[in-house]
């Protein structure tokens, strides 16, 4: 059993529990962020091979061989740009919490029921 | 009591969900075929040492592209939220003498490694967002220390659009002179781990670090009102 997927996978589920069961707005935010973070790092976890090295051909890697020794560089590359994008809504998500404060000076989310039905 | 059940309930799902993922998991033990054409083929065709990099800039550059669209989308969302409503004029009280002393020290050293991170974007890990986040810390620091500091916001939008109107200038440029959109071989590949090689590679990250560092910086200083 792979102890990084494991451990990615039980972040996962805490960012699910914490965004289910906190009523703080920042602590649902705080837990998005946890499970954007363990999705990201499920998806390292699922390129690496035992006993290679980083996806860099430089000196240390024989050139002509460079397939035999170097880990899949693929999910590196989805991550990098997943990790921008969980940036992004987590900068929107943030702001949206900051506005509702300033207008009822309450972070407790049950305060703000006017749009549930 | 029955919005706890339903939540472990979720929980629990989730859990039956991911098991036979971990449990049966064994990682490979060689590439995938297109890893394996990268790896063979990525250095002699884009000229980069940086596998990563390759792929982002150039073989899957138009992701990067909408990549950075979605950021500017995210930096005009908050600005246009943030803009309307009232500032508040709180205490702004000024930091004691360590940390002014500190910053000043720290800051240029802090943009000097995020511009040597993008640049270098080809040879050594990193690249155009690491560097720019660098550059964006920097002057995060700078806006604590001195809570009463102005950044000019016009440098910053100019910044910013020459950037994203640089890349997309570059990209058709690929159309006319090399084999397609967003092709970096414009400029000579050069001899592979030099700084001045993988076409136009350097150019195209350095353009994308800086837009990112200064939409980061966008973001803090509407942030701070």
């Amino acid at each position: 059993m792979q102890l990084v997927t494991a451990l990615g996978f039980i972040l996962v589920i805490i960012g699910i529990w914490g965004m289910l069961t906190r009523k703080n707005m920042i602590k649902i935010v705080i837990g998005f962020s946890l499970i954007d973070t363990g999705i990201h790092i499920i998806m390292v976890s699922i390129g690496y091979i035992k006993g290679r090295t980083a996806p860099i051909i430089n000196e240390a890697v024989d050139r002509t061989n460079a397939a035999m020794e170097i880990v899949d560089p693929i999910p590196s590359v989805l991550v990098l740009t997943a990790i921008v994008i969980g940036l992004a809504v987590t900068a929107l998500m943030l702001v949206y919490v900051t506005r509702l404060y300033k207008h009822k000076n309450s972070l407790n989310i049950d305060d703000y029921g006017e749009l549930k039905w | 009591m029955g919005k706890r059940i339903i939540i472990s309930l979720t929980l629990a799902l989730f859990l039956y969900i991911s098991l036979p993922f971990v449990m049966d998991f064994t990682p490979a033990d060689k590439l995938a075929p297109l890893s394996e054409q990268y790896a063979r083929d990525g250095v002699r065709e884009v000229g980069a040492q940086n596998l990563v990099t390759a792929v982002i800039v150039t073989y899957r550059g138009l992701d990067t592209l909408g990549e950075i669209a979605v950021l500017f989308i995210a930096t005009a969302g908050i600005g246009f939220i943030l803009s309307r409503g009232n500032t508040t004029k709180g205490q702004k009280r000024e930091s004691s003498r360590i940390l002014q002393t500190g910053v000043r020290v720290l800051l240029p050293l802090i943009l000097m490694f995020g511009v040597y991170i993008f640049i270098n974007g080809h040879l050594t890990p990193g690249g155009g967002f690491q560097g720019g986040v660098v550059i964006a810390t920097g002057i995060l620091v700078f806006l604590l220390v001195h809570p009463r500091g102005k950044i000019h916001s016009l440098i910053l939008q100019v910044l910013e659009s020459i950037s994203g109107f640089g890349y997309v200038f570059l990209g058709l440029l690929g159309i006319f002179l090399a084999g397609g959109f967003l092709d970096n071989s414009i400029l000579p590949l050069g001899q592979a781990g030099q700084l001045f090689s993988a076409g136009a590679i350097p150019i195209i990250y350095s353009l994308i670090g800086l837009k990112v560092g200064s939409e980061l910086v966008n973001i803090i200083k509407y942030l701070k009102q």
